[in-house]
């Protein structure tokens, strides 16, 4: 680890809480349908969307019809994304004339669910991509499709975390709000005009934005290569185009993290410089971190606001600081080798295999770190290459429910979960009925808490645990053995259920199995989340609040925030320890002793 | 509840949604990004004099002969650098083929510099398998077979090798990095190899 790695670290997280404060404001704005500066502009627009779609702006839903009109939306742009990626043969913007998704064919070789398995994937903000985009993607889905689903997606986040803040802000309510007007106004307010700001920043840097069809250069030094016993001259290389950095800002803002190119925020046309690493990571947190303090606001509880958002950065410094020593002290076997793998002023040293010279090890840790912290899923490295300890810290992170800042909204409402938790423990402890913010905390609401806790890591165990004894389209997909073959199996169901989107990307997951088993993880971690986390969102929104007394356990102070770390850690600890210990802390083991697979 | 009636809501705004965020705003973007950024939109690409495309400024490539400074191994492809296939090797730490393949690279390049360890980016493939760096210890390490073999001195390969290596950037953002292909096509422009 050096001083300078350090120093890009805590600059990059003193731009978060920066951030927070101002993001947290204008958002308590919007959703309290209050006039910001962006309204002379945008209120037509929001207009003009309601009399199209006949939406009562003024109507206020039960948490019920809330879900609903989320189920439906959801629904029908998921089977839009699906007709379009099926058809995208015939439509127009798709100059490599690539066929449809699944067709005989395509790029996966026939149909393998992979339409489905994307559409799933893009509707439930994970954005998994078991399809390689530059060869099965046209430039119409990219953008109507999947860019489309990257605002979508993040904006029914937004609002459901928005609606759960009602829940506790309102008393003696039936209502938490109007999931179109919700939805309207994240879109329009929130993501929009950020994207469209930082999608001309990053074009600035070199994110390439264009409809050119893909480009043929001739190589300066043309290559002798034997392919299949063949010898092959390669002197072209083909260079992929397209509209980059329009997609690139939403899906980093909206903590989408699907990749326009295979490698994502790898590829140098997604992610040129260390600039645009910078202000992508900056992206994945800000929104989140916002949402904290539009907690504090519209509750009338800043300090709660701040106390939930300091839960948030201590575990962040923790995972960032495990997976940076890891990934700085490298690979021992290759140490052996005769390879240097020491810091020093000309070189990142380190594991870099699988990392770009530009991120060095301090970078690479970090984005990992926070991509997975937030349920965003775009990699600038490949964590499928980190060392065992290194490759766990984004594992955990997804474990823990992505609630360290967390997806947009899906972070926030994750964590009040967590938050319901620690109150009820509180309350056992001393023996009281526990209250949040004034409420009661009740039978009703630790039941659905638990369930929303509790289906995360049932949906995940089952399906890697049917893969990983299924040699025939389990095990056989996977491109390392050993420990890190189980790892690669957890880490696909852990991303799909967790709908973060990034992947140990060894395994070759556009099969019919994994499309259709992911696909249906990402459905379940999802909306069978959201629903009892709405249903306690409605409940608390009925309820009476009563003065807090001498016994209330205040939610505002270090004691609050450090019993909601230890709840969250306790409870990913005691679910996933077991099979953590037969992958990267088992590999971890077997690589200091020399062992290879 | 009215169900029917947010489903032909839900209709409708996918509809004005998809027209606003899935083609409004992506073309709004392609547009000023053309006409204030048109060659960073286009992929920063670099021609010779008569016009053939020889690469992208962002994108990397191979180099084998010995007169070229190499650029690091890369997974994208048959002969690496396959910008129409990026991907990364995606090999475990303690996989076996990542092993072998290091071992067998390291070899090869520590016959130029006998017992010299080798900087780890010049053995290892990169994420997108396009990287189109090396790190300036890298870099250094092949001062001496890229000399020799064009008949340069050390030290004029040096002064156009500092050229094109970048510090942070601000002086603190990133990793210090040197540009391979800017690089080769820059000693091609001094001192032509002899083919």
């Amino acid at each position: 680890m050096t001083l300078n790695g350090w120093l890009q670290i805590l600059l990059f997280l003193a731009a978060v809480l920066a951030a927070t404060k101002p993001l947290g404001l204008f958002m308590t704005r919007v959703f309290n349908g209050e006039r910001t500066f962006l309204h002379p502009a945008l209120r037509p627009v929001e207009r003009l969307v309601y009399r199209l779609t006949g939406v009562d702006e003024e109507r206020e839903m039960r948490w019920t019809e809330y879900a609903a009109s989320m189920l439906l939306f959801s629904l029908v742009s998921m089977l839009l994304l699906y007709v379009i990626q099926r058809l995208q043969g015939v439509l127009p913007l798709n100059p490599q004339g690539l066929p449809g998704v699944d067709a005989a064919g395509s790029a996966a070789g026939g149909f393998v669910g992979s339409a489905f398995n994307t559409a799933a994937s893009f509707t439930t903000n994970t954005n998994w991509q078991s399809y390689v985009p530059e060869t099965t993607m046209s430039y119409l889905t990219q953008m109507a499709g999947l860019a489309y689903h990257n605002f979508a997606s993040a904006a029914v986040g937004i609002a459901l975390a928005v609606a759960f803040i009602r829940g506790v802000a309102r008393s003696e309510s039936g209502t938490i709000g109007n999931f179109w007007v919700d939805f309207v106004r994240a879109n329009l307010y929130v993501l929009l005009p950020l994207c469209f700001v930082f999608a001309l920043v990053l074009v600035s840097q070199g994110v390439v934005q264009n409809f050119r069809p893909y480009d043929k250069a001739q190589l300066v030094d043309p290559q002798t290569v034997e392919v299949e016993k063949e010898t092959r001259v390669v002197a072209e290389q083909t260079i992929a185009q397209g509209p980059v950095a329009s997609q690139e800002a939403v899906k980093m803002l909206g903590t989408n993290g699907g990749g326009f190119f295979n490698t994502n925020s790898a590829h140098p046309f997604e992610n040129p410089t260390p600039l645009t690493n910078f202000l992508e990571m900056l992206a994945i947190f800000a929104i989140s971190a916002g949402l904290t303090y539009t907690l504090g606001r519209m509750t009338g509880s800043q300090r709660h606001g701040w106390a939930v958002l300091a839960a948030m950065v201590v575990l962040f410094l923790a995972g960032v600081a495990t997976a940076y020593w890891a990934e700085a002290r490298g690979n021992p076997i290759l140490a052996g080798a005769g390879v240097d793998q020491s810091a020093s002023a000309v070189q990142s040293g380190g594991n870099m295999e699988g990392k770009e010279v530009r991120f060095g090890v301090a970078n690479s840790a970090l984005f990992t770190t926070a991509t997975t912290d937030a349920s965003c899923g775009a990699v600038n490295s490949m964590h499928d290459s980190f060392t065992p300890l290194g490759g766990l810290v984004p594992l955990v992170n997804i474990m823990l429910g992505e609630v360290i800042f967390g997806g947009v909204g899906s972070g926030l409402y994750g964590m009040l979960v967590m938050v319901i938790l620690s109150v009820f423990i509180a309350g056992l402890m001393v023996g009281r009925t526990p209250e949040y913010l004034g409420k009661k905390i009740e039978a009703y609401d630790v039941k659905m808490a638990m369930l929303y806790v509790l289906i995360f890591p049932l949906v995940i165990l089952l399906f890697a645990a049917v893969s990983s004894v299924s040699p025939s389209f389990g095990t056989s997909q996977l491109n390392n053995t050993g420990p890190h073959g189980l790892s690669e199996i957890l880490y696909a169901f852990t991303s799909g259920t967790g709908n973060n989107g990034s992947a140990f990307a060894g395994i070759s997951a556009n099969t019919y199995w994994y499309n259709t088993g992911i696909g249906v993880a990402m459905l379940f971690g999802r909306f069978m989340m959201i629903i009892p986390m709405l249903a306690v969102a409605g409940n608390l929104a009925r309820k009476k609040v009563v003065p807090p007394s001498l016994g209330t356990f205040p939610v505002t102070s270090p004691l609050f925030t450090t019993l909601l770390v230890s709840v969250i850690v306790i409870v990913g600890a005691l679910t996933f320890f077991p099979v953590l210990s037969l992958g990267p802390i088992v590999e971890h083991l077997l690589m200091n002793a020399g062992q290879t697979f | 509840m009215r169900v029917t009636k947010n489903l032909i809501t839900a209709i409708l705004i996918t509809l004005v949604t998809t027209v606003l965020f899935g083609l409004i705003y992506p073309l709004a973007v392609t547009g000023l990004a053309q006409v204030i950024f048109p060659d960073k939109a286009n992929g920063q690409l670099i021609r010779r004099a008569d016009g053939t495309l020889v690469g992208s400024a962002l994108i990397g490539q191979p180099f084998s002969s010995p007169g070229y400074f190499r650029s690091r191994p890369s997974a994208a492809g048959a002969a690496g650098y396959d910008a129409g296939a990026s991907s990364g090797s995606n090999y475990g730490p303690t996989n076996r083929k990542l092993m072998e393949r290091v071992k067998a690279e390291v070899e090869r390049l520590q016959v130029e510099n006998p017992g010299v360890p080798v900087p780890v980016d010049l053995v290892t493939t990169s994420a997108s398998g396009l990287d189109p760096h090396i790190s300036p210890a890298a870099a250094e390490f092949q001062v001496p077979r890229v000399a020799r073999e064009r008949g340069m001195s050390e030290d004029d390969v040096r002064r156009i090798l500092a050229a094109h290596t970048e510090g942070r950037q601000f002086g603190f953002l990133g990793e210090p990095v040197v540009h391979v292909l800017e690089l080769n096509l820059d000693l091609d422009a001094r001192r032509p190899m002899r083919r």
